[in-house]
């Protein structure tokens, strides 16, 4: 889509269900979880109750992970179909935020393609920052070339894993809204603990708990929402309840 | 106090207390010469000082150059193979076991009188240091870099050369530190042991002749190198790998 390039793979719809053991103890047993296509999914949850191995799981990369189930790509996907965006940017202090982006290409042994690294730096506004080694640059700039390098890898699938919690709460609100943008049709999945995020951001909300997965119904309007938008508080109040768990803590 | 300063004082108090001993215990020279006498040698003999200096610092140079090399490769090669590492790395720890200084007769033996046994000897003193800290530094690569590198579809290689090697160059620079150091250990070594050139083997005939203060030059020379060499060094690492 613009710049002359060939539109992404399609968008396809990601199923899980199964169980997971790490070492023995169980990570999650016999959950299921559904990310439709071209939306953003939250997966929302206290701290060490499995979000990130999910994610993880999803990526490929949960070493050590004894999962039996099944994941399955609607449609199938060949080759590379997955990227992720973690809280740490994982930009190598060694190279530029330009070369940072390139990274995968190199990784791969692909001629860089520097023009259109030029153009998501311009995207994320860093069009000034391109030669600037990461220690040069905030947070939220290091988070934005972060998110360049995502976009770069032009892969259909997203798996973002609380990349905004590190952020201040202005710079998170401006990531949440560049990242929507940039990343609009893609199929996501965002985890994340902050229940005002997923209720700005989600299109299909989950809960999980030790017990497993709950879907709770998120508003309908068009993303990312405005933090005081009624149904977003509405939803953020609920899930809020629903993590807290104890009703008479929540009135 | 900056450091340097504090340094150089350092070194006044060091030769103060070395003249003061010469001076109270009334030593003859060629027990204990003290540091005036010992920089008037250094003054007077300096050709031949510089020209076996030469010898050791060549030696010393090119040790430490290729047990760089050779520790730097060794490390990437365990790293790269766990097959490497089960077959290579006891035999390592085994080879510390041994006492270099027995090689040195070895050496001498097998590689003659001349540079190369100096340089084998000085080579393998560093050796263990720069593979050892080269290769902790490979194996300490940050591990969601490395699940990034694999989600981006790249080969081991190529993790290896982009993200391992670079992330581990400051475990490298620590292992050279410690060359720096070691290396003319073994370069001394193996002068003692069988040479006709080299500050070590001066060092053994000035002390053969009781000329105590040609020695004791001799050693100053090679320490003042030692110090200039760690020190260059540590400058280079740290404006090229520490401040990246």
């Amino acid at each position: 889509m613009g710049h002359g390039r060939a539109p992404v793979t399609q968008a396809p719809e990601i199923t899980l269900s199964g169980s997971a053991t790490w070492a023995g103890s169980p990570i999650f047993s016999d959950i299921s979880l559904t990310l439709p296509a071209g939306q953003w999914t939250c997966l929302l949850g206290q701290s060490g109750v499995g979000k990130s191995t999910l994610l993880r799981l999803i990526a490929g990369i949960a070493d050590g992970l004894d999962f039996k189930g099944q994941i399955a790509f609607k449609p199938e996907i060949s080759g590379r179909k997955v990227t992720f965006m973690a809280q740490d940017d994982l930009l190598l202090p060694w190279l530029s935020a330009q070369e940072n982006i390139l990274l995968g290409a190199r990784l791969r042994g692909d001629p860089p393609d520097r023009k259109r690294a030029a153009e998501l730096l311009a995207k994320v506004g860093l069009s000034d920052h391109a030669h600037k080694k990461p220690k040069h640059l905030s947070g939220g700039q290091r988070q934005r070339v972060s998110l360049a390098r995502t976009l770069m890898e032009d892969c259909p699938v997203v798996l973002l894993d609380e990349p905004f919690s590190a952020l201040d709460a202005l710079t998170r609100l401006q990531m949440q809204d560049l990242t929507t943008e940039l990343l609009l049709g893609k199929t996501i999945l965002l985890v994340t603990h902050d229940p005002s995020e997923a209720a700005r951001l989600g299109q299909v909300i989950y809960l999980m708990e030790q017990t497993g997965l709950r879907k709770i119904p998120a508003p309908n309007s068009k993303t990312p929402r405005s933090l005081d938008a009624a149904a977003v508080l509405k939803t953020q109040k609920m899930l809020y309840q629903n993590l807290l768990s104890h009703p008479e803590l929540t009135q | 106090m900056t450091g340097w300063r504090a340094g150089i004082l350092s070194a006044f108090l060091g030769l103060a207390i070395w003249q003061g001993i010469v001076w109270f215990a009334g030593l003859p020279k060629f027990i204990l010469p003290g540091p005036a006498l010992v920089a008037e040698t250094i003054w007077t003999s300096r050709a031949l000082l510089a020209e076996h200096a030469l010898v050791t610092i060549s030696e010393i140079l090119i040790g430490l150059v290729l047990g760089s090399i050779l520790g730097a490769a060794t490390a990437i090669a365990l790293a790269a193979s766990p097959a490497a590492r089960a077959l290579i790395k006891p035999m390592l720890v085994f080879s510390q076991a041994i006492p270099v200084f027995a090689l040195a007769p070895i050496l001498t033996l097998w590689l003659g009188f001349g540079l190369a046994s100096k340089i084998a000897m000085a080579l393998i003193i560093i050796f263990f240091p720069v593979t050892s800290a080269t290769f902790d530094a490979l194996m300490r690569t940050q591990p969601d870099w490395l699940a990034l590198a694999k989600v981006m579809g790249g080969s081991p290689w190529r993790i290896m050369r982009h993200i391992k090697i670079p992330a581990a160059l400051p475990g490298f620079a620590t292992g050279l530190r410690l060359a720096a150091v070691y290396a003319p250990i073994g370069a001394i070594i193996g002068e003692w042991v069988g040479a006709s050139r080299g500050l070590g083997y001066l060092m053994l005939l000035a002390n053969g002749r009781a000329k105590t203060e040609l020695m004791f030059a001799a050693l100053i020379v090679l320490a003042v190198f030692t110090i200039l060499l760690h020190a260059a060094i540590n400058r280079l690492s740290t404006r090229y790998i520490d401040q990246r």
